[in-house]
C-alpha cells in the first residue's frame, strides 16, 4: 500500500484529490515530507524531501502533520480484515501486508482472481494496493515495491531487471553497489558468491538478502500458529445488511464446524463468530463453555444471542466461525451414553447462564484458608471451577456458621451490661432487637501477615432476639488495645 | 422429604391435624409435602428474618448440586450466601441483576434434572413476577423433576402458580442442653396457607442438625399442647 497515509487522510478529511497537500513528520532538520497527494507530487514534492525545499518549488503547498500511530492502527485492522483471504497475515514493514497464500488460491479461482479480488476490495475502501505474488516473501516484497505482478517459478528471471534496492538493503549498501556498477539484481546474481560475501559482511549482507529473495534460504512468517484452530467460513455473494444475517450464517456454519471438530476429535471450549464487513472492519462475538462440546444444538443456543447482537452496519460479506480453544473429545463419548449425564447437563446449564448473565454473576464457592468469615470462601466463575464433592465441615457440627453474610458488615448500636460482657439489645436498620439468648464470644484475630497493623480483633456472638431471629454480630477491638477508640459493634450474618 | 424436620406442636385448623397426623404421638409426624417435585413458594414473614433458609435447607437433598439465585436487592438487604454455613458446597450461585434475570436463570435451572433443587430469592413484588412466570416455573419443575423454591422477601402473597405456599417465621429455639443462655436448635413457625392436595395448617417445627432423623420433641409445655390438640 504505497499511499496509505495520504489516502487515509483524504478519506477522513473528505478533501478533493487536486489539493496539493503534504503530510509531514518532524525530522532532524525541520519537517520532512511523509506523504503527498497526486497534485502535490506534480508540483515537485516527494516523500523524504524537506518541507522547506518543496515549499521553495511551490509556495502554495499545504502542509499538515502526519499521524503514524493512526496509520499503524489502520494497518493492524487491515491485517485482521485480510484474514478473509488467508489465515496467515503479517504486517511487513510499515506499508505492506504479507499473506501466506499457499494452497489458498484455488478457493478464489486461481491466484489471478485472488489478486483481483484483493485489489477490488481495497479499492472499495479507497486504498491503492500494489500486489505481487511470488514464491518467496522477499521476492514478493521486491516486486510489490518495484514491479507488481505475479511471478511463478522462475524468480531469477523475474527479478533480474529490478534495481538492487528491491532487496531491502540499507541505503549505504545500495549506494556502494551502484558505484560498483551492480545496478540490477541480475548483475548481482552473476557476480561470484564468494567475492560478494567477502566484500559485504555483517549488517550489509548482500548474499543473504539475495538468497532470501531467490528462495535459497527460508524466511518464515513470524506469526505462524502451530496448528490453525478448527473453523468454518461462509462468503456471501452480496453484502448482507439485514440484522438476521449473522443468525442465518450461524445456522449454516455450525454444522460445518461440528463436522471438522468431529474429524479432529475435538470439542470447543471457546468459540468466536467473526463477521467481516464490507468497509474493512470486523465484528466478533465470543462464548465459552465449561466442558468441551460439539453438540450443534448446544452451540447454536449459546451463540444465538451473540449472533443477533452483531451489528451489520454497512453489511457483512463473509463470516467465520472459529473454535479458538478446543480440547480433546473422544468420538464415541456422546453416543455410548443414552441419556445425557448429569455432569454434561450441568455444564450446559452453566454455559447458558454464563453467556446470558456474565461470568461474574454465575459462580461456585471455593474454600480458602482463612478464619475471617468474609475470606473463608472465595467465589470463582462456574466455568473454571469443578465442584468439590466433599461436604463442608460445618454441616456435621450443628452449623455454627450463618447461612448468609452481609457483603459489608453494618454498624449497629448495642446496649450491653458491661463493655466486655454480653450484649443485651441492639438496633439494626432502625429496628430494635432484644437479645433473648446469646452465645459467645468466638474470637477471630486479624491476619497480621496481610492486614495493616491497625486491624482489630473481632469477638463474634450468636444472638437470638425475642422473636427467635438469629444473627451473627461482633465487637471489633477491645478497650485499651491501642488500636483506636471505643470498640464498635457490627452485624455480619443471619442464621437460618 | 421432611425426614429431618420434627414437628414440635401444631395448632390452627383441627381437621388438618387429624388428616395429617393420624397416628398420634410416637409415630413419625409428617409435614405435608408435595407428592412430586414442584414449585413451592416461601414467604419470609419479616425480610430481616433469615430463618426460612434453615427450614428450606433441611428439605433439600445435598447429593446433587444446588442452584441458588439471588437478585441484587436480596443480596443488599439480607446478605449473600455464605457457603461455610451451608450443608453443601456443591452449588452454583447466580447473582441476578433484577427479578427478570433471576426468573430466567431459575427457569433454565429447573429444566436441568442434574440439580437437586433450584432456590430463587426475590425481593419485594417485582413486576416480572406474575402468574405466568410462576406457572411456567411450576410446569417446568414438574416436567423435569427438579424441585423449585421461590423465596419471597418482603413481598405480598399475590396471585401465583405455586403448588404449595408457606409462610415461615423464626420461633424461639429449643433449649440448649449444654448452655441455658445460648440458642439451641432452630425452630420455626410454619404456616401452609395454600396447597394443592393437602389442607392448609400451622405448625411449629424444629430441626436437629446433628442427627438426620426425627428427634423426639422435647418434653416441654408446647409438647403437651400438641398432644392435647392432636388427640
Amino acid at each position: 500500500m504505497p499511499h496509505l497515509p495520504i489516502e487515509r487522510w483524504a478519506k477522513d478529511a473528505g478533501s478533493p484529490a487536486d489539493n496539493p497537500v503534504v503530510l509531514t513528520v518532524e525530522g532532524a532538520h525541520g519537517p520532512v515530507i511523509h506523504a503527498v497527494t497526486k497534485a502535490a507530487a506534480d508540483r515537485g514534492a516527494y516523500p523524504g524531501a524537506r518541507l522547506t525545499d518543496a515549499r521553495a518549488l511551490d509556495p502554495a503547498l499545504i502542509a499538515l502533520p502526519a499521524d503514524p500511530e493512526g496509520d499503524t492502527i489502520l494497518m493492524e485492522r487491515l491485517t485482521r480484515w485480510a484474514g478473509r483471504w488467508s489465515p496467515l497475515v503479517e504486517i511487513d514493514g510499515f506499508d505492506a501486508l504479507r499473506l501466506d497464500i499457499s494452497g489458498v488460491g484455488h478457493l478464489f479461482g486461481g491466484e489471478q482472481h485472488l489478486a483481483k479480488d484483493i485489489q477490488r476490495r481495497f479499492a472499495a475502501l479507497g486504498l491503492t494496493v500494489r500486489i505481487a505474488i511470488a514464491p518467496t516473501a522477499a521476492a514478493a516484497w521486491a516486486m510489490a515495491h518495484h514491479d507488481p505482478g505475479i511471478c511463478d517459478d522462475d524468480i531469477e528471471a523475474r527479478l533480474a531487471s529490478l534495481h538492487v534496492a528491491a532487496l531491502r538493503l540499507d541505503p549505504g549498501t545500495v549506494r556502494t553497489l551502484e558505484r560498483l556498477g551492480l545496478k540490477t539484481i541480475g548483475s548481482l546474481i552473476e557476480v561470484p558468491r564468494l567475492a560478494l560475501s567477502r566484500r559485504f559482511r555483517g549488517a550489509e549482507d548482500v548474499v543473504e538478502a539475495l538468497d532470501r529473495a531467490l528462495g535459497r534460504k527460508a524466511e518464515p512468517l513470524t506469526a505462524a500458529p502451530a496448528e490453525s484452530p478448527p473453523h468454518a467460513a461462509l462468503r456471501l455473494e452480496e453484502p448482507a445488511t439485514h440484522p438476521e444475517a449473522a443468525s442465518q450464517a450461524l445456522e449454516r456454519l455450525i454444522p460445518a464446524l461440528v463436522r471438522e471438530l468431529e474429524q479432529r476429535h475435538l470439542g470447543a471450549r471457546r468459540l468466536s463468530l467473526i463477521g467481516y464487513r464490507v468497509d474493512g472492519s470486523v465484528a466478533v462475538g465470543s462464548v465459552a463453555t465449561a466442558i468441551p462440546s460439539r453438540e450443534p444444538k448446544h452451540l447454536q443456543r449459546l451463540l444465538a444471542d451473540k449472533a443477533a447482537a452483531l451489528n451489520p452496519e454497512f453489511g457483512f460479506d463473509a463470516f467465520v466461525l472459529q473454535a479458538n480453544w478446543a480440547e480433546d473429545l473422544g468420538a464415541a463419548q456422546e453416543s455410548l451414553v443414552e441419556e445425557p449425564s448429569g455432569e454434561r447437563e450441568l455444564a450446559r446449564l452453566v454455559d447458558r447462564l454464563t453467556v446470558k448473565l456474565g461470568a461474574r454473576s454465575v459462580r461456585r464457592p471455593r474454600p480458602s484458608e482463612s478464619h475471617l468469615p468474609e475470606r473463608a470462601s472465595e467465589w470463582v466463575s462456574a466455568l473454571k471451577n469443578s465442584p468439590s464433592p466433599q461436604p463442608s465441615p460445618a454441616c456435621g457440627r450443628g452449623g455454627n456458621k450463618p447461612q448468609r453474610l452481609l457483603d459489608r458488615p453494618e454498624a449497629i448500636d448495642v446496649i450491653y451490661a458491661t463493655p466486655e460482657g454480653m450484649p443485651r439489645r441492639f438496633m439494626w436498620r432502625r429496628a430494635v432487637h432484644d437479645i433473648a439468648r446469646v452465645e459467645g464470644p468466638e474470637r477471630i484475630a486479624p491476619e497480621w501477615w496481610r492486614q495493616p497493623s491497625s486491624a482489630r480483633l473481632r469477638d463474634y456472638y450468636r444472638v437470638e432476639d425475642a422473636e427467635g431471629r438469629r444473627y451473627w454480630i461482633y465487637r471489633e477491638g477491645l478497650i485499651g488495645d491501642g488500636r483506636g477508640g471505643l470498640p464498635g459493634w457490627f452485624i455480619h450474618g443471619l442464621f437460618g | 422429604m421432611a425426614r429431618s424436620l420434627s414437628l414440635v406442636a401444631g395448632d390452627g385448623s383441627r381437621s388438618a391435624k387429624i388428616s395429617q397426623l393420624p397416628n398420634g404421638l410416637g409415630e413419625r409426624w409428617h409435614l405435608p409435602a408435595a407428592p412430586s417435585p414442584t414449585l413451592s413458594e416461601l414467604f419470609a414473614t419479616h425480610p430481616r428474618d433469615g430463618g426460612w433458609a434453615g427450614f428450606l435447607l433441611a428439605q433439600v437433598d445435598s447429593a446433587k448440586p444446588l442452584l441458588w439465585v439471588q437478585d441484587r436487592m436480596a443480596i443488599l438487604e439480607t446478605g449473600r450466601l455464605h457457603p461455610p454455613g451451608l450443608p453443601t458446597r456443591n452449588l452454583i450461585h447466580v447473582e441476578a441483576r433484577d427479578a427478570r434475570d433471576a426468573l430466567w436463570a431459575m427457569e433454565e435451572g429447573v429444566r436441568c434434572s442434574a440439580l437437586s433443587a433450584v432456590i430463587g430469592e426475590l425481593w419485594g413484588d417485582p413486576r416480572a413476577l406474575d402468574f405466568t412466570a410462576t406457572r411456567r416455573l411450576a410446569v417446568a419443575s414438574e416436567r423435569s423433576g427438579t424441585p423449585c423454591w421461590l423465596v419471597r422477601l418482603g413481598g405480598t402473597a399475590n396471585l401465583s402458580g405455586a403448588r404449595m405456599r408457606w409462610r415461615i417465621a423464626s420461633a424461639p429455639s429449643l433449649a440448649n442442653p449444654l448452655d441455658g443462655r445460648a440458642p439451641g436448635f432452630p425452630a420455626w413457625d410454619a404456616e401452609l396457607f395454600r396447597a394443592r392436595g393437602s389442607p392448609p395448617g400451622h405448625w411449629k417445627v424444629a430441626y436437629e442438625a446433628d442427627r438426620f432423623d426425627l428427634v423426639a420433641a422435647p418434653a416441654d409445655r408446647t409438647m403437651g399442647e400438641g398432644r392435647r390438640l392432636a388427640g
